[in-house]
């Protein structure tokens, strides 16, 4: 089951790549776990996630094909 | 005009409304010229800063002859020109909570073009306390991003920043534009759009950009729209919140605590006598893709990731630095915070740096 993860702003800082792809993860909890694994700075960064484009309050289940946005806060101007 | 939809009644809309820009920088100065163009009624623009030359990539509505010269009286003589129509109000300050309730009041509609958190959250608030829409706008590296909040519909809670992120980011977390540089048609890009949404929600032609948050890849040319829903964990925001919340820093206390650590701040000759001595560490706290690459033999980890890893820094004295001298202050106070060791940040940067050995040679 594979999911797609998407990364704005300064959290492309940490991943330096925009996009990757994870597999294995039920639901966004487990997701992110796997994502701070990966990337533990992630771990002290504010951001909301969206699923398919739609900003998440709770933990949701992931399947197939899912995207996944993480979004911190853009300040500059 | 003839566009269909668009006629009589919408331009005494525009002629009638009131909007405030805060910020005239990158985003503020576009939003501002299609505003005008568009025959807003009254502007009022509202920034304290004199044009630089560092701004002129991405404000092109100043030119290299108004170095030094206020923005808002530049931008202001400027919209009269385009057009004499247009009631202009000149505010040459930076927003904050003494000033902002008072002047949002003024408004129907007000354009977020600030480029910090602490503007960014003081409007946010007082537009909600006040009842009034307003057009966020911001950027970060190549992207920008534009939503429409606090724009009331009957029976919706109506979302606004805060149902994003409910508490103001850390001082200096993240670099700004003037630090890191900015392509400059990316925020006017961003400027663009805002303008748009403030002539829709003024003529309420189409459907604004309310409860959405558009972001802007100007690597990719793609638009990334995300669905936002209101956060029922946020605090009731009324005048006794703006009141008691301190924008300048950060509600979180280890962040504050931080604040009032003094650190040294040292100039390029003092920099470049510490530089010599083997017992100083050299800490670059850019980003890993920031330039320019420097010559003397340092350690990096980007500000980003220093709080995880400051376990990795040697236990002597520290030198931060960075490209302007602004995240070095903060790194430095954390280090010296976490650390227990001296630490010193380069005041300028890397920026004063070369400007110095490079008019040495």
């Amino acid at each position: 089951m594979e999911i797609q993860v998407i990364f704005f702003g300064s959290i492309i800082d940490i991943t330096n790549t925009n996009q990757i792809m994870i597999n294995d993860c039920i639901d966004t909890q487990s997701l992110m776990n796997e994502l701070i694994a990966q990337f533990p700075s992630i771990g002290n960064k504010k951001y909301f996630v969206a699923v398919n484009q739609k900003m998440i309050q709770t933990n949701t289940l992931l399947k197939t094909g899912d995207t996944v946005a993480l979004m911190p806060p853009f300040s500059g101007g | 005009m003839i566009l269909p939809g668009f006629g009589s009644e919408a331009q005494g809309k525009l002629s009638q409304a009131k909007v405030l820009i805060v910020g005239m920088g990158g985003l503020g100065c576009p939003a501002l010229q299609y505003l005008v163009g568009a025959g807003v009624g009254t502007i009022g623009i509202m920034d304290a800063d004199k044009i630089s030359k560092s701004n002129l990539h991405r404000q092109l509505l100043f030119n290299e002859n108004e170095l030094g010269l206020l923005k808002v009286s530049v931008a202001a003589k400027k919209a009269k020109a385009q057009n004499s129509f247009v009631q202009m109000e000149e505010y040459p300050f930076a927003i904050n909570q003494n000033n902002a309730t008072e002047i949002i009041a003024n408004y129907d509609l007000v354009i977020d073009a600030t480029d910090n958190f602490s503007a960014k959250y003081l409007i946010n608030d007082v537009c909600v306390w006040l009842k009034k829409p307003f057009v966020f706008g911001a950027v970060s590296g190549y992207e920008g991003q534009v939503a429409v909040f606090n724009s009331a519909k009957a029976g919706v809670v109506p979302i606004h920043y805060r149902h994003l992120f409910p508490v103001q980011p850390a001082v200096n977390e993240i670099a700004t534009c003037e630090e890191t540089g900015v392509v400059g048609v990316l925020p006017g890009i961003i400027g663009t759009m805002q303008a748009a949404e403030a002539i829709k929600l003024i003529t309420g032609i189409g459907n604004p950009l309310c409860d959405r948050l558009l972001t802007y890849d100007f690597l990719t040319a793609r638009w990334f729209d995300i669905e936002i829903n209101s956060n029922e964990e946020i605090p009731a925001i009324d005048e006794h919140f703006i009141n008691t919340t301190n924008y300048q820093i950060d509600c979180d206390m280890a962040e504050s605590d931080v604040e009032d650590i003094d650190i040294d701040e040292i100039d390029v000759s003092q920099f470049l006598e510490l530089k010599s001595d083997s017992n100083v560490f050299i800490l670059d706290v850019r980003e890993l893709h920031e330039y320019p690459t420097i010559d003397f033999s340092h350690a990096q980890i980007p500000m980003s990731t220093l709080k995880e890893l400051m376990h990795q820094l040697p236990a002597k004295p520290i030198c931060v630095i960075c490209h302007q001298g602004i995240r070095s202050v903060y790194a430095a106070q954390l280090i010296k915070l976490h650390k227990q060791v001296e630490a010193y940040s380069l005041r300028g940067g890397l920026t004063a740096y070369f400007n110095k050995v490079n008019n040495e040679q």
